[in-house]
This record gives structure tokens, sequence and C-alpha cells, in this order.
């Protein structure tokens, strides 16, 4: 649906030794990355390592306080109208969906590309019906997010992410939450995005997922990138002693 | 062939008439002691009452009175204003209720726009403009009492003070300290002193605060003086409805690009709002019941009028009537208010678990 991964080698998200502190805590500790339009990483690693902080300063979620964060050539500083140029241009899906839960599932999805893309009511809500049935749960328009079961709540939000034409997508822990026979459905939906040539940032601990769509998968801990490698060379030949412990106690359970 | 079993019906002691009443009133001894002592004190009390009520209360004093009552000293000749007033009130209600019949509609936006005319219009017919008009003549609101004034400050005081508290709230969660303090001197300071210093500090210290070429009337000051009370009151309610909401419903209206005022008023506050209607609407009622407090500042409100048409020389002696009188409008007026309130919040809850 894009046609912005013209030019597949440009860097979308360039990471130059970002630090972040919560009180005392040193969160991230000078993360280093380049992320390339279309490409599709997942990032993993033990909990408390800091790679939800990192994907949630991204999209200014938050606040860094040194080193640099571009987005789509945008820098981002304390200037608002940075902050909302880049908020604009990334969707994002929670570990626990965040639907509004006083809009009907239709106006969830409708109502950014309405007051903030400033499209006409139909414009906007042709398009989020576009958008639920992409997801597959068109029928679920006109009902409350309350009345859905986790597995739809979680596409309805990545219908949601989707309606404001994001160029980049965040993916907190999306399926963490779900019970067991409604992650497929999610990551469904993920696969089709992940190979219509979406930016995507995955922080998952599905190594189905990884495998079937990841370009590179990134080890977080301890508040920077451990190891980063191709999907394949991950698996096989972990480098760093952390992430085979980490392989090992994921995958053999 | 197996045999089908029977089904039987529920013995005749367990369902319908008798097996409420065995299930409810007489399931234990000491609950067959109770429903019998409270049947018998039911009995004496409300033979009392409706002997009182029917035999030997003096209606008259209320009936000869039912004008000054509902509308004290607003001039006789010009009592249809008042009455043209309630009709448009009641003709707006009645849209209102047929509008919200018809399955789950928000009100149209026209009957919004009705609602928002009818203040200044109803505000208009019942003040007028000059004394020397002959269309709409001058009743100044310093006379305007009975029933009318406590509905009028009751209405204002509430439609003004509403947005005022929601304000006062959203500053004192604001992130710029200056505006944080102010708010929050003025809501503690306010909720640490009775209404009634309320009402006499608006009459002596108003005056003081504004232009000389503005004069506000005993009545416009006791407004202020409610309004800026009850502000602080809601400002408290809703802060607590804006605390109740997750933090994750903010992250999630920032990153699909919300700015903070959208965040606000698309996602939050209708949230936040409607968590606490009952609190609000609780509160709206004691506001409603202490606009009676205007007596000390000389005011005729239901309950001033009351006071003094029991001073009236045929009358006299007659407190129970007209007190009792009072009560049920008081009753009517709450529990109207109370009743709205459930079924806002009927129509408003769907779809949240």
């Amino acid at each position: 649906m894009h046609n912005d991964n013209l030019n597949p080698t440009e860097d979308i998200i360039i990471y130059r030794d970002v630090h972040k502190w919560f009180g005392d805590f040193h969160v991230l500790r000078g993360v280093n990355i380049t992320i390339k339009r279309g490409e599709v990483v997942v990032v993993c690693g033990p909990s408390g390592g800091g790679k939800s902080t990192f994907i949630r300063t991204i999209n200014r979620l938050e606040e860094h306080q040194r080193g640099d964060i571009i987005v789509d050539g945008i820098e981002l500083t304390n200037d608002l109208r940075n902050i909302h140029a880049i908020q604009r241009e990334i969707g994002m899906v929670f570990q626990s969906f965040n639907l509004f839960p006083h809009l009907k599932v239709i106006d969830n999805v409708s109502l950014a590309p309405f007051w903030v893309r400033k499209w006409s009511k139909e414009e906007a809500v042709r398009v989020a019906m576009e958008l639920l049935e992409r997801v597959g749960i068109p029928e679920q328009a006109n009902k409350y997010p309350g009345q859905l079961s986790g597995g739809q709540q979680q596409r309805v939000a990545i219908a949601r992410a989707l309606a404001m034409q994001p160029k980049i997508m965040l993916f907190d822990e999306p399926t963490s939450a779900l019970d067991p026979e409604m992650i497929k459905e999610v990551l469904d939906v993920m696969i089709e995005l992940a190979r219509s040539g979406m930016t995507m940032i995955v922080v998952t601990h599905e190594m189905g997922f990884a495998k079937e769509v990841a370009n590179r998968i990134i080890f977080f801990s301890d508040g920077n990138i451990v190891e980063q490698n191709t999907t394949e060379e991950f698996f096989l030949n972990p480098r760093e002693a952390r992430t085979k412990l980490f392989l090992s106690q994921i995958l053999t359970h | 062939m197996a045999v089908q079993p029977k089904i039987l019906k529920p013995p005749p002691t367990e369902v319908g008439l008798l097996g409420w009443l065995k299930k409810n009133l007489f399931s234990t001894w000491y609950n067959v002691l109770l429903t019998i002592f409270s049947v018998i004190f039911i009995y004496f009390v409300s033979r009392a009452i409706i002997t009182w009520v029917v035999r030997d209360a003096r209606w008259e004093v209320v009936t000869t009175n039912f004008r000054v009552f509902m509308i004290g000293r607003y001039p006789r000749e010009q009592a249809w204003r008042v009455l043209v007033s309630l009709g448009i009130i009641v003709f707006l209600a009645f849209l209102t209720w047929v509008s919200r019949r018809s399955k789950g509609n928000p009100i149209p936006r026209w009957l919004v726009i009705g609602w928002l005319l009818s203040f200044p219009l109803i505000g208009i017919l019942l003040r007028g403009f000059s004394e020397e008009s002959s269309f709409l003549p001058l009743v100044s609101e310093d006379i305007w009492s009975g029933l009318l004034l406590t509905l009028v400050l009751a209405i204002v005081g509430i439609v003004a003070s509403f947005p005022l508290g929601v304000l006062l709230a959203l500053g004192r969660r604001s992130k710029l300290p200056a505006i944080k303090v102010l708010c929050t001197v003025y809501i503690e300071t306010i909720r640490g002193v009775p209404l009634i210093s309320v009402l006499f500090m608006s009459q002596l210290m108003l005056p003081l605060f504004l232009p000389p070429e503005i004069r506000l009337g005993t009545v416009m000051r006791a407004l202020t003086g409610i309004t800026l009370f009850s502000a602080a009151y809601t400002a408290e309610n809703v802060r607590g409805g804006l605390a109740a909401i997750p933090i994750g419903q903010y992250e999630a209206a920032r990153a699909v690009g919300l700015n903070e005022a959208l965040v606000m008023g698309l996602i939050v506050l209708p949230q936040a709002l409607r968590a606490v209607i009952p609190t609000i609407v609780g509160q709206f009622i004691s506001l409603f019941k202490d606009t009676t407090l205007v007596i000390i500042v000389g005011l005729l409100d239901l309950l001033g009028i009351a006071k003094s048409v029991t001073g009236q020389k045929e009358f006299i002696g007659l407190h129970k009537e007209v007190y009792a009188f009072a009560a049920v409008i008081f009753f009517i007026c709450c529990f109207t208010m109370s009743y709205a309130s459930r079924r806002l919040e009927q129509t408003l809850g769907v779809g949240e678990r």
C-alpha cells in the first residue's frame, strides 16, 4: 500500500548514543542503532532490560536525556511541533491494547484521521472500515471495545494505529496479554503487515513470528543492545553468553 | 421404552406471592418478629400522617399563598413571564426525552443549541429591559423570590460552576507550577470555609473588586458566591475522575497523534466525567438545598418565603403545613435530579464493562 519503500536503503530511524534515566536508574545506556525503511526488527531480551523503554523513546512516550534520535529526517527534540510530526508518522500497539472504552470500534479507528489529519467524517469512516476489514473484524465496527475478545481488541488497536497511515509501526509485546488461542490471529495480521513493506519494530518473545518475517533480531539487556544479527544467524550462531542463556531459556520450555 | 420422568410443578410455598413472602418476610423466627413489628410501626405512622394530611391540616395557607410560594414578590401582572419560561423548559425537556427514547442516539445538535439559547432567553424574559419599556418592563432580580429564586440560584449556580470546576481540576493537574499552585490554593481555601461565610464575603467583598460602574445586586452577588463555592467542590470530584483514567489512555491518545487539548477533550475528560456523574449530581443536590442559606443575606428563597408566610396574621400557627409543603417541593426537585442522573448513567454506561 505504500510507495515509500522505493529506496529500501534509506535510514528511517537513527539512534546515536541515546541515554535515559528513571531517577537514578540508568535504563538506556548509550544505544546506537540504525533502522532502514521497510525493515522488520524484532527486539527481545529479559524483562527490565530496557527494550520497552527503547521503543517508547522512538515516539516520545518516554523522553531521552542524552544523545540523538532522528526519525524520518526529523530530530526528536523538545520542540512540540517535531514531537507531533513524529507521532503522526508512527503507529503504536500496546501490550494492554489501550483502546478508548467510551468509543465504538469504528470511532476508535476513525478518531485520529478526523481530528488530526482533518479528513472528512465520511472519508475517515470509509478508511476505518477498510482497515477493520484488513484485520478481519468489520462486523464488530459498531460494538464497544469491552464487548470484544482480547485478540479482536488487539486487532482493532492495529487498525487504529494504521488509520493514521504511519511510516513506522511499533509493537510493545502485542501478544503478551492474550490467551494462547488468540495469539495467532494477531500474529497473522502482523505478518501480513510486515509483508506489505511496513517498517516495524516489535518487542516480542514470539520467536516463530521472528523467524517468519524479521529481517533482524536485536537482543536487548541491561540498557543496551548486546547482540544483533539476521534472524537465521541469531538463532544458529549466537555470539554472546547472555544471548545464549536467554535463547536456551525461551526455546526449551 | 424408558419412562419419561414427570416434570413436576414446584410446591406452591416456593413460588409466587406465597414463596416470596416466605423467603423474604417469614424465613426465620426473628424475621417473623421484625415483619410484625414493621407492619405495626408502618401502620401507626402512616395513619397519623394520613389523618393529619386529609383531616387536620389547614391547607388553605398553602393554596392562598401558592403564587407567593412560587414567585414571591414577582409582580402579579408580569407572572405570565415566569409561566412562559417554565413552558420553554418543559418543552425542551420533553423534546430531549423524546429524542433519547429513540434508541441511544446522541442528543441532536439543534436541541443542544436550543438549551444553550434558552438560558439568555429566559434571563431576558424574566428580567426585562428597563422600567419605562412597555414590553417586558424591568423586574429587577433583587425582588425575585420564592421557588423562582431557589431554582434560578440552583440552576445558574450548577451550570456556571460546572465548567469552572472542570477548568480548576485540570489546572490543579497542570504541569505549569504557577497554575497548579493557584488552583490548589483556590480549591483548598474555598473548601476550608463554610458556604455562609462565602455568601457574606461575596456580599461585602465583590463590590470592592469590581470597578465602580458595575454594581451587582444582592442576587448576583449571592450567585457569584454560590458558583465560586460549588466550583471548588466540582473540581475535587472531577479530579477524582481524572485520577482514575489509566496512563495507557493518555499514551494511546498521544501515540495516534492527538495534541494535549484533544487528548483531554476527546479521551480523558469524557471518561472521567462519566465516572463521576453520581458524585457530581450528589454535590448538585446538596448545592440545591444549600441555596436556602441565602436567607442570611436577606434573600427570600422558597424557605425564606415559607418563613414569612408563617408570620401572616390570618394563618398564625400553621408552621407544619407551610414547612411540609416546602419539604415536598424540595423533595420533588432533588428526587428528579437523582432520577435524571441514574437515567444518564444508564444511557452513557453502554459498552463499559
